[in-house]
């Protein structure tokens, strides 16, 4: 092998670094006109008009369209059925592009103005009067299912989307509960916090009335799916005459997954001017409009016996979907959040309890882990909890419950109480590994001595898993979802042998281009810069699925392999026949054909030029080298591993300093570890991020009150350590590179240990729960009391 | 109300009428092109906005473009000279200090004024240097370790500006 398993330096980097990244809001067309949106400043209010005719006046506005003009459009429409318990469909109330009836979050859009200026559109939307008559809202999830609370949508009762439950019967887990020889009980919200990626969203439509033809371009981490949706729901437009283009995305972090209303919007209405029309969101209206993760009400119970073996666990959650289903936003809470509550232990019964709810928020869905985070959260404090009440060890705790090592090859793989398989694990070695580089018995030394001196230093593990590169297609399909999840991958090689690849998946930081390229040339046996990835483009690519829940790899590069498959066995017979023997006889290594045992061989690039120049070939083989290929998984992966934070808690002030993070993943194989590194690195900033700093905080009339980058905290550099990163490697047993996804595993694992850390520190003040984020007033709170 | 406004930016001078509300960042992505320096927010807070002006790191939306007459300033399509890229360029790519690249100008152009100031900063001082940009990608982690490398290159010694007087030179008007 060459380049996998080498931290190859990314073929990305060169245009970012000088400046020559191509995102959406830096692209301009000719005759290009600009959108602002007027947004509704209430979180629930009646409209009672909208007069636009002052803002129409004004010199340089185009046009203006208002809800009454997109009425008979449907909205964006949700991906994924959830049913009650009952057996009945989800509640599905519309996601129109624009309302007229009623405002149901701060930021719903009301009107859109476009101008031949954005400074001019902004301008003009000052000048749009709307007629809103307030109404009580409602904000959190467990009190909006509360008789007498504010309806979010006039016909969905108690604001309940759906209730939903998974596991054993809930009466033995009860059973379970109730005998068990200790319970440890925790209340807590998995608070709201905001995805955030530095490039705020933007989308341009193109309609082209000479060739009937639209282009989207947005930032999206999902084209293909956006194209589908388009024309299949939201616009109805025909699919073959539309082009959607994510060019390069200044990150997603799952907030880019989704179809908003503006990508519907700008096509719309470039239609009705036969201009190009760009809508850049501000970062004030990405608070009021990107989606948002997590934000759970949650009452989680953990029963142990008198070994601390864990005997039960049974949850109620009570899930914000927000004001409106976002695309994905209903499997999130359930089929990526149920699904995890056995977590790395043996626990036999398990039942969680979920109600999903409206509010007058604006969307939850997907953010970095998506349901593993909140699961992984209630599951490790409960641990740690468990651990204190019971004055047992936290770390010995844990290796009581692991489940044990298997590899999913020669031993089964686990199947949990919650519907899913695990593929291969092995729990212990990372605790094991990341104990070692913490120096456990030190730390826990220099912690007693620093107690007697009045230092609040703390620890806190987390032993997590998740689940990746969701599928089965058949699978997901009977769990409610209304898409496939396979992925694409085109691997054209071209007469001079070099190889362009368009696949379906989307890089928006993970570094695609770089890390699928040395899959494709080792397999090959070419060089690194023969190889270019495409994406991005649905001209170029085919289709897609696009990129979220660390499936890139997994799913994406599996379809690449089956590709690059097809090329080496047609190659054998172009060989076979150039070299006069049977394919059989051939071997294939570094690039070129040989005849097993003698030094007659062909190269790559003299078969690639054969196949389009098909002089002396083989009889009733077709030319050309050029393989599509759709990859759709056995199972998800299951990714995991162990994260230790160690804190410092200012006993006078409360603020909690991070003093070290160290994190033992197991992604599987790895193909760049300079990569994979940085996947995790970023990831624990968000979980910690969750932790320590972020939330957002909407008071009771639904106002976000701290929706910009001056009053959201997220970390800043000063905040956080430099992380300590190793690596375990069980690869997945069922795909073809055994690989298993990063993306998400920082976030996931992170968060919990970050709490348990403060909770250890505060141990002398007995404190046994703790909200997040646990900001120094708050600390010093818990302190005081 | 406009104004004429006299810059010299990455070596080239140019002069424009500006509205007296234009933002130097919206004068530079929108009127010169230069859409390396990225917006990411609308509270001054991000940083991926970040420029040099006479050689110090300035966010360049918190500047008007009128404000900028006169003045001599550098963005990331600067940075790199006859196609060798900048030691922080080199750095980032090295390190890994990037993954979706769009804060990478602004951080680039921090550490510039940072590396300029001070050649051989410390982690810590580094972290500091960097709290008023934004990443969501890297954890910051690979950036320290970026600005190390290129603190290790450059001795100190080569970060260079263009100089000011250039200015005084003959101006032309950019084609819009």
């Amino acid at each position: 092998m060459t380049y996998i398993g080498k931290s190859v330096k990314r073929v990305e980097d060169q245009r970012f670094l000088t400046g020559k990244g191509n995102y959406t809001d830096d692209i301009v067309l000719p005759g290009m006109t600009y959108a602002y949106i007027v947004r509704s400043p209430y979180a629930h209010a009646k409209i009672n008009g909208v007069d636009t005719s002052e803002a129409a006046a004004l010199e340089g506005v185009v046009a203006i369209f208002t809800g009454e003009d997109v009425k008979e459009i449907g909205g964006v429409p949700c991906g994924w059925q959830v049913n009650f318990k009952n057996g009945d469909t989800m509640k599905e109330p519309p996601h129109p592009l624009m309302v007229r009836d009623k405002a149901r979050h701060v930021g719903d859009a009301v009107a859109m103005i476009i101008a031949e200026s954005k400074e001019i559109a902004r301008d003009a939307a000052d000048l749009v009067d709307v007629d809103y008559e307030e109404l009580p809202a409602v904000v959190n999830a467990a009190e909006a299912v509360k008789d007498g609370a504010p309806l979010v949508h006039d016909d969905v009762p108690k604001n309940m989307c759906y209730d939903w439950e998974l596991g054993n019967p809930k009466e033995e887990v009860d059973a379970a509960i109730e005998s068990a020889h200790h319970v440890t009980t925790l209340e807590f919200v998995n608070q709201r916090v905001a995805p955030n990626p530095i490039e705020p969203r933007a989308a341009i439509g193109h309609f082209e009335a000479a060739r009937d033809h639209y282009t989207l371009y947005t930032t999206s981490q999902n084209p293909h799916l956006t194209r589908l949706l388009l024309s299949a729901f939201t616009l109805g437009l025909p699919e073959h005459k539309v082009r959607v283009v994510a060019p390069d995305v200044g990150g997603g972090f799952g907030s880019k997954i989704f179809h908003y209303t503006e990508e519907a919007l700008v096509i719309w209405a470039s239609q009705q001017i036969e201009r190009p029309v760009k809508w850049t969101s501000d970062r004030s209206e990405a608070f009021m409009t990107d989606a948002q993760g997590r934000d759970h009400v949650t009452k989680a119970e953990m029963g142990f016996d008198e070994e601390g073996n864990i005997v039960g666990l049974r949850i109620n959650t009570f899930a914000n979907l927000g004001a409106y289903l976002s695309t994905f936003s209903t499997c999130v809470p359930t089929w990526l959040h149920g699904t995890l509550l056995q977590g790395v232990y043996t626990t036999p019964k398990i039942h969680i309890d979920l109600t999903a709810v409206f509010t007058n928020t604006v969307a939850v869905d997907a953010y970095r882990g998506a349901g593993r985070p909140e699961a992984t959260y209630l599951l490790e404090r409960l641990i740690d909890t468990g651990a204190l009440e019971m004055g047992m060890d936290p770390a010995d705790l844990r290796f009581k419950n692991f489940i044990p090592p298997f590899d999913g090859v020669e031993q089964e793989g686990y199947m949990t109480q919650v519907a899913l398989q695990y593929d291969s694990g092995n729990y212990e070695g990372v605790l094991k590994r990341a104990l070692e580089m913490v120096g456990y018995e030190n730390f826990r030394k220099e912690q007693e001595e620093g107690r007697k001196n009045g230092k609040l230093m703390g620890i806190g593990f987390s032993t997590y898993i998740e689940a990746c590169g969701i599928a089965p297609s058949a699978v997901v399909g009977s769990l409610g979802a209304r898409a496939g999840l396979y992925e694409s991958a085109q691997v054209r090689v071209q007469p001079t042998g070099k190889v362009s690849v368009y696949t379906g998946s989307h890089s928006h930081g993970q570094g695609h281009e770089t890390t699928f390229a040395q899959v494709v040339a080792d397999k090959l046996g070419i060089p690194l810069e023969d190889v270019e990835i495409v994406h991005g483009d649905s001209e170029a690519v085919a289709f897609g699925m696009g990129t979220y829940g660390s499936r890139s790899l997994a799913v994406g590069g599996s379809a690449i392999v089956k590709s690059i498959d097809k090329v080496l066995e047609k190659g054998a017979k172009i060989a076979a026949h150039k070299l006069e023997a049977a394919v059989d006889d051939l071997e294939f290594a570094e690039g070129k054909w040989t005849v097993k045992g003698t030094d007659k061989s062909i190269g790559f690039a003299d078969i690639s030029l054969t196949a389009y120049v098909p002089h002396d070939y083989p009889e009733n083989l077709e030319p050309g080298m050029d393989f599509s290929s759709f990859y759709d998984p056995a199972n998800f992966t299951y990714p995991f591993g162990a994260h230790v934070a160690m804190v410092e808690v200012d006993k006078d002030t409360g603020k909690v300093t991070l003093k070290r993070f160290v994190a033992v993943d197991d992604v599987g194989n790895v193909i760049n570890p300079m990569i994979v590194e940085g996947q995790i690195h970023g990831g624990l900033a968000q979980g910690i991020g969750q932790a320590l700093f972020e939330e957002t905080i909407y008071d009771e009339n639904g106002q976000l009150i701290n929706g910009s980058y001056m009053d959201y905290t997220m970390p800043r550099a000063d905040d956080l350590p430099s992380f300590e990163v190793d690596r375990q490697v069980t690869p997945c047993p069922h795909n073809p590179l055994g690989v298993k996804g990063a993306g998400e595993a920082g976030t996931i694992g992170s968060t919990p240990a970050v709490v348990n850390a403060v909770m250890d520190a505060l141990k002398p003040f007995g404190i046994k729960n703790l909200a997040m984020p646990l900001t120094p007033e708050r600390v010093w709170r818990y302190m005081q009391e | 109300m406009a104004t004429t406004i006299n810059v010299s930016v990455n070596g080239k001078k140019y002069q424009d009428e500006v509205e007296g509300r234009l933002l130097l960042v919206h004068y530079l992505r929108d009127k010169l092109r230069l859409t390396g320096t990225h917006v990411g927010c609308d509270t001054s807070s991000c940083g991926a906005c970040t420029i040099l002006v006479d050689g110090k790191a300035v966010k360049s939306c918190t500047m008007l473009a009128a404000q900028a007459d006169g003045a001599t300033i550098k963005t990331i399509e600067g940075m790199a000279e006859k196609g060798k890229l900048h030691p922080l360029q080199e750095g980032f790519k090295e390190k890994h200090g990037l993954q979706c690249g769009f804060c990478t100008p602004g951080m680039i152009m921090t550490a510039a004024n940072l590396l300029e100031d001070n050649p051989h900063p410390s982690d810590e001082e580094i972290r500091h240097a960097l709290e008023g940009n934004f990443c969501r990608c890297t954890g910051y982690h690979n950036i320290v370790e970026a600005i190390k490398y290129a603190a290790d290159k450059s001795k100190g010694g080569d970060i260079e500006h263009a100089d000011a007087k250039e200015l005084e030179k003959p101006l032309f008007e950019v084609p819009s």
